[in-house]
């Protein structure tokens, strides 16, 4: 520590030439590193412990290895990844890649340091690795101004380690996913070496969880679905006729008096457009008039509108270093790392849980086992349809649904492309026997929820 | 109006829907001092920036050396050899232009000698990565004060918090899940003759599906007492006898079959929380028993005036409760039924808020804002000072032993950095910072550790482990433990100064190792 005395500092000047090796060791890319640039990340490479991790061995080469070799990918570049690149940044990862399809909006900049108002509009990677790399010399962060789903194996095969900072759960499910689909099994044993861990991060308000994720191993992101409640949508029929929250006077606003009123022509309805918030607002105001509710603002409504969810730069900072400190762990074999889910509430004092989410034996996602449909041969396409969305553990989108038939490929319902939606849809009414499905059979389920196939057992009950 | 948000708003926005403008406000009257521009310190600040902060001053007699500049953001490689306090403003300032940087190139020692009235100015010191005898010294001069200090230090990887505050209120504690106030049990008046209006047995289906549960509820707990000598359910079987009762009344059609009515469901489901007894929260019943409450004088705080006027109203208008919240949660209900019952709830608040108003008024002429409408969510929080935590006449053996009866509690390393500190005292240096020193401190560690039980006379073992880990991590300051602190740093020092959402009292440990966490009252 800086603050030692006249003799202390004597004997350190000494020390420190001697100690070149032990301390200072011999790295190759000294260009630009300047003495003592890496003495805080050191002392956990370089020097036994009692609690280490029971594959860690000090060596000068681990820190080679972040500076040089390791490879990190980071998913986001917002309030989490801003905070994950410092931090990754600052604990020796110099060869890092972060992808995010978003661009810098100025209600960011509460929280994602690196960006500043001149940077508005720009994309998000981009800015955010400009500075990065411009702050901390060596660092050599790639941005990708993409959507993961713009990537396919080969570029997520290249990393060591993957950690997310994402703000929705299809995107979570789309690379747990992708990370399944990448292990490889010899006689149905899982070949460690295609392991890709994945650390994930998430906030809102106060709250905050990390989870490590080793994919095949523990449990994935489907494993749990149950701790992401579906999103509360209120009842159409409560908004359309029975509103006693500003809330629903907003949604009425939105969901039936704009594409009725067509206020800005075929424009869809823009969250980030004031004039169009302007506008529902003052209809959901005249909304609540009509039934005495009180309580509609111009900021609830661009809440409800863009779904916001409050934000600080505190519970950022917190799971990203929760995250990072993860991803040192595992790179380096330092420390156990966390098994495997961290939970944090700071509203009243500070609070932590750690605990071992457990894995589901037949998750959709990681188990390789066939999904179970149990259904009457006299059930409906459309029951299977909703089995599908509205299940808890399934949670899917806007599933589509195929089968083989007679050896043939058949598509028995999609909704994303508008000319298979209106020729399957008839299907949608017809009954599972009437469609020639038999017990046994096996359908191929695909959406936007994960990037591989799932497969289902239809099972015909009576 | 609204179209033309300024752009401070719109920066803002994400955190105003936390702490509101009046939250937003009280941050950007507030200067903060920050002792030492370690990665601890940047982080904490950088976090008190961002949201826009009034202005803070660095306080740092170091120069920059390599060291720091690896693990801090905000120094970079051109400052090595300049003044740390005046290389971290830089760039903390850059983040955002609304706040106000400065610094003081000099040593909290020499400031604590020659003019220690300097912190007096104020809002709360963060002292970061301080020596035992200067946290103590500041930690007195605060104290007397009544100037807030957060203590912070990460010290490998272990994180420690320690907040000094005497007296700190807390208007809105925004608790997660708080009871709904129904007096369903003690009806008002005007909630009585409300009810009354009501007559389900002649009512239509339509109105009949579409009446609030509280409605329904409180029908038939009428029934109830009528028919059980005016005591309400009290354990399993009543309640689920009740709740056979409320279903009974669900219409049936021709058939006899039960009609499909989603506001009975509701009603059963809520019995539980519809019959909790009106009462007034734990907290609050001391703090209105407490001393500060029954001495009001010219100089109590505001919140004190508040607790008092709102004693004299459970005394009197109150009959007994606090004033009436006056929310009630969202239910199946038409429109006007709905309406017209949170109107009941709400304009009886604001009776209640209008004779705590006339209370205080007798009590002083003048007042500060403060609304009663969060009165059963009005918290205080004292912690104690550091002088009585470290002196052996005070300190808290109970809480150190019980936790210590498992020895790998979070208590253990409360108490390593405690022997770390001492280590300091006598050698003017941290233990293992360079690699020869490891092993030869771990035994000079250990000296300090037995020292430290014996004069608190604490009978706990310490494992080896511990001492050996400690000397370890050489005083290192890893950045991602040093973030970790700074995020939770920096929401304590909002929450002081913002009077919402309630601090941690008074110990916070983190264990970067094993992601855990605990808290001690020290």
């Amino acid at each position: 520590m800086a603050d030692a005395v006249e003799p202390e500092k004597k004997r350190r000047r000494i020390e420190d030439l001697t100690e070149k090796m032990a301390v200072d060791g011999g790295h190759r890319d000294g260009a630009c590193d300047w003495d003592g640039r890496w003495n805080h990340v050191k002392k956990f490479l370089e020097r036994p412990g009692p609690f280490t991790h029971p594959d860690f061995e000090p060596s000068t080469e681990s820190l080679q290895f972040l500076l040089e070799t390791c490879k990190i990918l980071v998913i986001g570049a917002g309030g989490l990844g801003c905070e994950l690149l410092k931090n990754l940044a600052l604990s020796g990862f110099r060869l890092i890649h972060v992808v995010d399809m978003d661009t810098i909006d100025l209600s960011n900049l509460n929280r994602q340091f690196l960006f500043r108002p001149k940077d508005v509009g720009r994309p998000k990677a981009e800015v955010a690795a400009d500075f990065i790399n411009s702050r901390i010399p060596g660092c050599k962060v790639v941005p990708h101004f993409n959507k993961i789903q713009d990537f396919d194996e080969s570029f997520y095969r290249q990393f060591h380690i993957i950690v997310c900072g994402l703000d929705s759960i299809i995107a979570r499910r789309w690379m747990n996913g992708m990370l399944i689909s990448l292990l490889s099994y010899e006689d149905g044993v899982l070949d460690p070496s295609s392991i890709i861990p994945l650390i994930d991060g998430g906030t809102e308000g106060f709250k905050g969880n990390a989870r490590v994720i080793l994919p095949g191993m523990t449990a994935c992101i489907d494993c749990t679905l149950e701790l992401y409640p579906p999103q509360i949508n209120f009842p159409m029929c409560t908004i359309a006729s029975m509103p006693r929250l500003p809330e629903h006077c907003i949604e009425y606003s939105r969901l039936l008096l704009w594409p009725k009123e067509k206020p800005f022509g075929e424009t869809a309805l823009d969250g980030d457009n004031p004039e169009h918030i302007q506008w529902v607002f003052e209809r959901a105001q005249e909304r609540a008039a009509e039934f005495n509710i009180t309580g509609v603002t111009y900021r609830l409504t661009q809440g409800v509108v863009k779904r916001i969810i409050p934000a600080v730069a505190s519970t950022n900072a917190v799971i990203a270093a929760a995250c990072a400190t993860e991803v040192f762990k595992i790179a380096s074999s330092a420390y156990i790392p966390l098994n495997n889910y961290l939970v944090f509430n700071d509203v009243d004092g500070l609070y932590t849980y750690t605990f071992e989410a457990e894995r589901k034996d037949n998750c959709s996602a990681c188990s390789q086992v066939p999904q179970d449909l149990q259904f009457p041969p006299s059930a409906k396409l459309q029951e299977v349809l909703e089995y599908l969305t509205e299940n808890s553990s399934l949670q899917m989108k806007s599933p589509a649904i195929t089968t083989t038939l007679e050896g043939k490929n058949k598509t028995l319902y999609l909704q994303s492309v508008k000319s298979i939606e209106e020729r399957t849809r008839p299907n949608l009414c017809k009954t599972l026997k009437e469609l020639g499905l038999s017990d046994g059979q096996e359908l191929a389920v695909a959406d936007v929820t994960t990037p591989q196939t799932v497969l289902f057992k239809l099972n015909f009950t009576t | 109006m609204a179209a033309t948000k300024t752009s401070k708003e719109q920066r803002y926005d994400r955190q105003l829907r936390l702490w509101g403008d009046h939250g937003q406000e009280a941050l950007e009257n507030a200067h903060v001092c920050l002792i030492n521009a370690t990665a601890t310190g940047t982080e904490t600040l950088k976090n008190l920036v961002l949201p826009g902060i009034g202005a803070f001053t660095i306080v740092d007699g170091h120069t920059v050396s390599g060291e720091d500049v690896g693990n801090n953001f905000f120094l970079s490689s051109s400052s090595i050899g300049k003044n740390r306090a005046q290389a971290a403003t830089e760039l903390l300032q850059e983040l955002n232009s609304d706040v106000s940087g400065n610094f003081v190139e000099e040593n909290p020692d020499k400031l604590l000698d020659n003019d220690p009235e300097f912190f007096h100015r104020f809002t709360l010191v963060i002292g970061v990565q301080l020596p035992e005898s200067t946290c103590l010294r500041l930690g007195s001069v605060l104290w007397s004060a009544s100037v807030p200090f957060l203590v912070c230090k990460t010290y490998g990887l272990i994180g420690y918090m320690r907040l000094v505050v005497k007296e700190h209120t807390v208007i809105e504690s925004h608790p997660d899940n708080a009871l709904e106030d129904l007096r369903l049990d003690q009806p008002f008046a005007e909630l009585k003759s409300h009810i009354q209006s009501y007559d389900l047995e002649s009512m239509e289906k339509k109105d009949h599906s579409h009446t609030p549960w509280i409605i329904i509820v409180a029908k038939y707990l009428e029934k109830w007492l009528s028919e059980h000598n005016s005591q309400p359910p009290k354990n399993y079987k009543e309640k689920e006898a009740f709740r056979q009762l409320i279903r009974q009344g669900i219409l049936k059609n021709d058939n006899d079959v039960p009609e499909d009515e989603e506001n009975f469901e509701e009603a059963v489901k809520n019995v539980n929380t519809a019959l909790n007894p009106t009462k007034i929260p734990t907290a609050v019943e001391d703090l209105i028993n407490s001393e500060q409450c029954s001495n009001i004088t010219s100089q109590s705080a505001s919140f004190w005036v508040m607790l008092r006027a709102i004693k004299e109203f459970i005394q009197s208008e109150g009959n007994g409760s606090l004033p009436v919240r006056g929310t009630i949660p969202d239910m199946i209900a038409d429109s006007q039924k709905f309406i017209n019952l949170q109107n009941v709830y709400r304009e009886k608040a604001m009776q209640d808020a209008a004779a705590v108003s006339k209370h205080v008024e007798c009590i002083l002429q003048s007042v500060g804002k403060v609304s009663c409408k969060n009165a059963s969510f009005l918290r205080v929080v004292c912690c104690r000072s550091l002088a009585e935590e470290y002196s052996v006449d005070s300190v808290n053996k109970d809480e150190i032993t019980s936790y210590m009866d498992s020895p790998d509690s979070e208590m253990v390393l409360y108490l390593m950095l405690r022997a770390v500190d001492r280590f300091y005292q006598q050698h003017s240096r941290y233990p293992g910072v360079y690699n020869y020193q490891v092993e030869e401190d771990i035994s000079k560690l250990k000296l300090c550790v037995n020292s430290l039980l014996q004069e608190y006379s604490l009978n706990v073992n310490i494992k080896d482990d511990y001492i050996h880990e400690f000397c370890r991590y050489g005083a290192a300051e890893p950045h991602t433990v040093a973030a970790f602190l700074g995020g939770s740093a920096a929401q304590e020092v909002i929450k002081i100064i913002s009077h919402q959402f309630v601090p941690f009292n008074n110990t916070f440990i983190y264990n970067a190792m094993s992601q855990t966490s605990a808290t001690f009252q020290l």
